[in-house]
């Protein structure tokens, strides 16, 4: 097992973009003990025979892999930045000074109508500590928008498709003194795209895309859109294009042709996703929308500085105490039934700190946010691999305070995790894909019901991206029951599982082949991926693919990193 | 002989549709040159005589040689030769019209062989079928005044309980059969029927089978209650003739009732036609014992119906009959039927008058193998072991069968056994039955029941035939072999009627045991595909776009849920904690009266049980149904359940929901079906203004009975036809809708209703909530907050 790793893939020892990062060959032994007084960039660490077991998460379990000495390395995320020391002086100030627009209180008026959006419950994850961002950005608005003398406000949750919040969401994201004043009086609402009096179309792009928005928000004076923009995928146009819109204006990007040519959708210099959603905001524009953006970003402070806090921690740099409290909460949650493990992890609030806020012009300030994600985020990475791993955590966007099925799990791992990178996808074209994950045929019946049908009657027939939306996807989007559900219960937009197919429909395309390790086999297979009982034979069975010794690559996250690949 | 003597003449033959009849009538047209045969043949319910004669004798596989030989015109010209004549030797005067009588009188030969050949017919139909059959014919060929050769088919057994050799000679040879009055058998039998009639309809038993027919289907309403009741009550008047019947038999030495009578049908016919001095048509007599499938003629192995052998045969191949009472040195008399076809029209087509016939009495033939080829019973069950081992049958797991060894047993023994396990799987199945049980539990309970009626099928068995391995009677065939030996080489080619013929190992292992195979339908091979193949028929035919309508019950079809949970959550919603707890408290200590009392009667527990609503805000309720919706309703739904009726939708069919449910609980899901049919309580207006629900029901609640007659209705007014419907339901309540339309399907269904989905061969389906999502073990609301819920524009 001593083998050389192959000749033809670079070794990459990369280093942070700010420089200060440490040699990713050191040994982990000098390491212990270094407390550094900034936080750590990113970092490669290749994997050799001193390098302990790494941790990947697996659903609601973690497991503790070794990773094959000599043609393995580690891309670890940056360490938490330090967030802003005021936050409340922060956002007034931002609301005072804006970029590329006049200061919000010489927008607001008397007798206005003024429609706040929020970005919903599929951000942060996981959810934060309370007061939520959303909660402290719109109560200094209303504060300004009250000493203006403004009656006419909605707030309205930027939902698009997604799955309607419930009361207790909403009072946890806005907090209860905003949703008491503004939700008895109808004011505070979840948005519905299918609302047929509800929406309005504003015209088409060049290209032929329609454009559909929320109509209270298009007939306002002023469209205040809070946004907390975790990954840069996030804010920009996507907010109010997306976020305020419907299914006849999100198709035109919601598509496979659009996400295969998105390379990635984390990178907007490079994702005809972004462009789609920016040339339907020149739309909103020319239509006389007035938007005044706040865009707020938060640190890689997931995991606080609690027992949890070691599965933030580097592993050659786990104490003793780490490693009791590791084992301890690992034994305790494999002991537990699955339902109580999800109870538990979704009870997680995370203690981000907010790092950034800017508010004005759309475009401008989210010039700005991306920079701040790209600075806590970003990894360099030189060189691409042949297997790259993943460690599928508890929760994605799509289920908060729900379960995390099948299509979740692809949309998690095909769609999120691999296109976190800017440049070039960390694994080569015909490389394989490992994840981790129990990847079980369940999901919540409320939230997903029609995620449940697309399992049971699209993937039974194909895996296909385009011949599932060729022949599958209007019937879902147009079907009553579904648009029913959306409506008025809690359930996701009939099509929306379709957009979780397309999302990884680019990886699809990329990819020879996907292995989830420690999944139900029946249900892995039925999305055309292969179960693996252990990491060692996933990547056996990647050998059948790649030929002996392929080179390995595990991306940890969480917390998020994004991997900048030369 | 035969053949100078039958060719050309009409032949009148009684029991044409059965096993030897059919043989007997394919044998004759094939063997026997333009004879003429006139069938005595009962009117179907739906089909008559002539219908009946070319769907049960023509079509039968049994004319698959003539068929071919003679091709489709030949065989149509040959149809010809054939003439139904509607009646019934079960009543007087053969129910014969006038055609029908001018038929009989013009045929030279009359076989009578129909019979109602079940041991365990009740003593009063065989007493007017096996008895009083012959004698009627003997009237009405006097009242004709015509005196064709009458061949009457019996039974080796007329010679009763007994051992050593017995002869070919008349029944009242033996002094104190001859002096069993068979006008007063006859007179007791049907005296029999009126006593057994009247004791039935004594309150204490039609209370015992309304009892037991609400253990069967549960509330399943009073029409199906009453009908099962009734046919409890027939069934047992039944059992309790076939009791008498029995023992009636056994008191003067037969083993059953049909040997009992076919004996005194012989006295009784002789005597009949002695009455009537030298006119009297010549009778004669074939006996033959235990008849199985055929030898050669018309190919080996052919066989009708299932007979006696065969059920025990395939019972100890599936491993429910480890044992079989029997002595192994005694002699199994077996005879294959086309020995006995052959016998039959031999004795037919004999020549004159025998010494015997001319002195007024019969003319005997006992077609039996004991004396000359005998096959004892040790050899049988050897030949049956190891053929099975060798081709084992499988069970439903596609795993082989090992069969089990003989140990020769005492009948007591075995009768114990099996009643010891009988008693045993009642019990369980009681326990079973009255669990709250679904899907797989409830298939237990299936599994339970089936495995009980098995044993009480192999218990008749042993009840019924032990009696016949354990005979060491020798019956003699004098008669048959000096027949045989009257026949020219031609005939004898034709009608090999010498039971010497027999090579037993090679019958039984070539040609009896495959045949009874492929006959039972037994599973024969590993391969599971067939039995797969009968869920994915089903749901084929549900789900084709010719029907018209589905209807879809609620509560445990679609959602595992019912009235009491939702009415808990309704109530908890706006509860503070410690009233929470009170009502928890109270609501468990309830359950068990109210599950008893939905039970008992569905309707009247949920009009007892919607009082609770009195008072309610219909304002308040609506706004909570909302909720109710997403944390109840889907919550608890069953996604393939709901992917079903949009299925239905979308193939056309109307989809209906149809429950005993209130309607503003159930509002939200009415996007989902065409209609909605559920309970509905009347409104009143409070001191305050404001709009409150009176907790009374404004129509009969649409459960149990009432829906199929709203589901008859609604069909009608609808133009949708009930027979081309789909009804899914999950409880034995839902009865009366499940069988008032063509295509039932039992979802996770309860013990009784899977009990009786099996036997109906009803599509099972097994609906499930999805997996992973768990809610509170207690269906309490999440508290509301005092201040509106979100409701988006709405």
């Amino acid at each position: 097992m001593s083998q050389q790793p192959r000749s033809h893939q670079p070794r990459s020892t990369a280093s942070g973009k700010s420089g200060s990062g440490k040699s990713g060959t050191g040994k982990p032994a000098q390491r212990r003990g270094q407390q550094p007084a900034a936080p750590r960039p990113g970092l490669v660490l290749d994997v050799d025979r001193s390098t302990p077991p790494v941790l990947l998460h697996s659903g609601e379990q973690f497991r503790l892999e070794r990773l094959p000495a000599g043609r393995s390395r580690i891309i670890y995320p940056p360490e938490p930045l330090p967030g802003l020391e005021h936050p409340d002086e922060a956002i007034r100030d931002a609301l005072l000074n804006p970029v590329d627009s006049d200061p919000l209180p010489a927008q607001l008026f008397s007798g206005m109508k003024l429609t706040i959006a929020f970005d919903d419950i599929s951000l942060p994850l996981p959810k934060m500590r309370r007061p939520d961002i959303r909660q402290r950005v719109i109560e200094a608005v209303l504060d300004l928008a009250a000493d203006a003398g403004v009656d006419d406000i909605h707030i309205i949750a930027a939902l698009a498709l997604h799955r309607r919040m419930t009361e207790a969401e909403l009072r946890y994201c806005l907090g209860d003194r905003i949703y008491d004043a503004f939700a008895p009086r109808g004011q505070l609402y979840n948005h519905d795209a299918e609302d047929p009096e509800g929406m309005v179309m504003l015209g088409e792009t060049r290209h032929g895309e329609e454009v559909q928005m929320s109509k209270r928000a298009a007939e306002s004076d002023l469209i205040i859109y809070v946004n907390i923009n975790l990954v840069s995928m996030d804010g920009g146009w996507k907010s109010t294009a997306t976020g305020l819109s419907g299914y006849q204006g999100i198709r035109h990007h919601h598509n496979v042709k659009t996400m295969r040519n998105t390379k990635s959708f984390m990178d907007q210099e490079n994702s005809e996703l972004h462009r789609s959603n920016w040339r339907q905001g020149d739309v909103l524009k020319s239509a006389g929308i007035n938007i005044f953006q706040i865009e707020t970003t938060v640190n890689n402070d997931l995991f606080g500085d609690g027992p949890l806090s070691v599965l933030a921690k580097r592993e050659w740099e786990w104490s003793a105490k780490d490693r009791a409290t590791f084992l301890g909460v690992k034994t305790g949650l494999d002991r537990l039934p699955p339902s109580s493990r999800r109870r538990i992890l979704h009870s997680w609030e995370a203690p981000y700190a907010l790092t950034s806020v800017h508010a004005g012009e759309v475009e401008a300030v989210h010039k700005l946010t991306t920079a701040e994600v790209y600075k806590q985020q970003l990894v360099s990475v030189e060189g691409q691999t042949d297997i790259v791993l993943y460690g599928l955590p508890y929760v994605g966007p799509y289920n908060v305070n729900s379960i995390m099925n099948p299509i979740l799990v692809m949309c998690l791992g095909l769609g999120y995790f691999f296109n976190m990178y800017k440049g070039k996808p960390v694994v080569r074209e015909g490389g394989v894909l490992i994840m981790t994950h129990p990847t079980t045929n369940e999901f919540h019946p409320v939230h997903h019901p029609s995620y449940i049908d697309f399992f049971e009657q699209v993937l039974a027939e194909t895996t296909d991206p385009i011949e599932i939306e060729q022949r599958f996807e209007t019937s879902f989007a147009t079907d009553e029951w579904y648009r029913h559900l959306y409506r008025t219960s809690h359930a996701y937009h009939g099509v929306h599982p379709f957009y979780m197919w397309y999302w990884g429909s680019h990886a699809l395309e990329h990819l020879s082949q996907v292995i989830i390790v420690g999944g139900d086999p029946a249900t892995v297979r039925r999305l055309g991926f292969r179960p693996a009982s252990t990491l060692a034979d996933a990547l056996e069975m990647a050998s059948d693919v790649l030929g002996p010794d392929p080179s390995i690559t595990y991306v940890k996250n969480p917390p998020l990193g994004m991997a900048d690949v030369t | 002989m035969i053949l100078q003597n039958l060719s050309g003449q009409r032949i009148f033959i009684t029991g044409g549709t059965g096993f030897v009849g059919t043989a007997l009538v394919e044998r004759l047209l094939r063997c026997v040159p333009d004879c003429q045969l006139v069938l005595l043949v009962r009117d179907g319910r739906r089909s008559s005589a002539e219908q009946r004669v070319h769907k049960e004798i023509l079509r039968n596989d049994c004319f698959d040689r003539l068929r071919e030989e003679l091709g489709a015109e030949g065989f149509e010209q040959m149809a010809n030769r054939v003439q139904a004549v509607s009646g019934d030797v079960g009543t007087d005067g053969l129910g014969l019209d006038e055609a029908g009588r001018a038929a009989l009188a013009s045929c030279t030969t009359v076989i009578h062989s129909a019979a109602t050949v079940a041991f365990d017919s009740p003593l009063d139909r065989a007493v007017e079928v096996n008895l009083l059959g012959p004698v009627r014919i003997a009237e009405m060929l006097h009242e004709l005044k015509v005196s064709p050769h009458l061949v009457c088919v019996s039974t080796c057994y007329v010679a009763g309980n007994r051992r050593g050799s017995a002869r070919e000679e008349p029944v009242d040879s033996n002094d104190f059969v001859s002096s069993l009055d068979w006008r007063a058998e006859v007179a007791a039998a049907r005296r029999s029927r009126s006593d057994t009639d009247a004791e039935s309809r004594a309150p204490d038993r039609l209370r015992e089978f309304g009892d037991r027919a609400r253990f069967e289907l549960g509330s399943a309403g009073g029409p199906l209650l009453a009908e099962r009741t009734e046919a409890l009550r027939k069934e047992w008047a039944h059992a309790r003739m076939v009791e008498i019947g029995r023992a009636r038999a056994a008191s003067v030495g037969w083993p059953d009732a049909y040997a009992f009578t076919k004996a005194l049908s012989e006295v009784a016919t002789a005597q009949t036609l002695r009455s009537y001095g030298d006119s009297a048509a010549r009778l004669s007599v074939v006996r033959p014992s235990i008849i199985e499938s055929a030898l050669l003629e018309p190919k080996p192995g052919w066989i009708r119906g299932f007979r006696m052998a065969e059920p025990i045969i395939l019972s100890y191949a599936r491993g429910l009959l480890k044992e079989f009472p029997g002595v192994p040195e005694g002699v199994v008399d077996v005879i294959p039927v086309d020995i006995v076809v052959a016998a039959i029209i031999a004795t037919a087509g004999r020549d004159a008058d025998t010494p015997a016939q001319a002195a007024g009495e019969p003319h005997i033939v006992q077609v039996a193998s004991g004396s000359r080829n005998p096959l004892k019973y040790q050899r049988l069950v050897d030949r049956v072991r190891e053929w099975f081992t060798e081709h084992p049958l499988y069970d439903q797991h596609g795993q082989p069968i090992i069969v089990p060894d003989w140990s020769f047993p005492g009948r007591g023994r075995v009768e114990g056994q099996l009643s010891r396990a009988g008693v045993a799987l009642r019990a369980a199945e009681k326990v079973v039955i009255n669990l709250p049980l679904r899907g797989a539990g409830a298939q237990l309970g299936a599994t339970i029941e089936e495995r009980r009626s098995q044993t009480e099928r192999a218990k008749s068995y042993v009840e019924l035939y032990g009696t016949y391995t354990e005979c060491e009677a020798e019956y003699g065939v004098q008669h048959l072999l000096t027949l045989w030996e009257s026949l020219d080489p031609t005939e004898q080619a034709l009608f090999g009627l010498d039971p010497a013929a027999i090579d037993w190992d090679a019958y039984i292992t070539q040609i009896h045991l495959p045949s009874v195979v492929k006959h039972g339908r037994a599973r024969s091979s590993p391969s599971r595909s067939s039995a797969e193949a009968r869920p994915d028929r089903l749901r084929r035919a549900v789900l084709s776009p010719e029907r018209h309508m589905a209807a879809f019950d609620l509560e445990n079809t679609l959602i595992a849920s019912n009235v009491v949970t939702s009415y808990a959550w309704m109530a908890t919603r706006r509860m503070p904690t410690s009233e929470r707890l009170r009502f928890a408290a109270r609501t468990l200590a309830e359950a068990p009266s109210l599950l008893a009392q939905d039970r008992k009667d569905r309707s009247d527990f949920l009009r007892s049980f919607y009082r609770r609503y009195d008072g309610a805000l219909v304002e308040q309720l609506d706004e909570d149904a909302v909720e109710h919706f997403s944390a109840m309703l889907l919550a608890r739904s069953f996604p393939a359940a709901i992917r079903r009726v949009r299925e239905h939708r979308a193939l056309g069919h109307r989809t209906v929901l149809i429950t005993g449910a209130l309607d503003f609980l159930i509002q939200p899901l009415m996007p989902l079906f065409d209609d909605v049919i559920c309970a509905r309580l009347g409104t009143a207006v409070d001191r305050s203004g404001r709009l409150t629900l009176t907790g009374q029901l404004d129509e009969v609640p649409p459960t149990v009975e009432a829906r199929a007659s709203i589901l008859a209705e609604y069909c009608s007014a609808e133009g949708l036809l009930l027979e081309q419907s789909v009804a899914y339901a999950d409880s034995s309540s839902d009865l009366p809708m499940l069988e008032a339309v063509g295509f039932p399907v039992a979802v996770n269904p309860e013990p009784r209703l899977a009990s009786i989905a099996r036997k109906r061969g009803w599509l099972v389906e097994d609906f499930r909530q999805a997996k992973g999502f768990r809610h509170s073990v207690l269906p309490f609301a999440t508290r509301w907050r005092p201040s509106p819920t979100v409701r988006g524009q709405a």
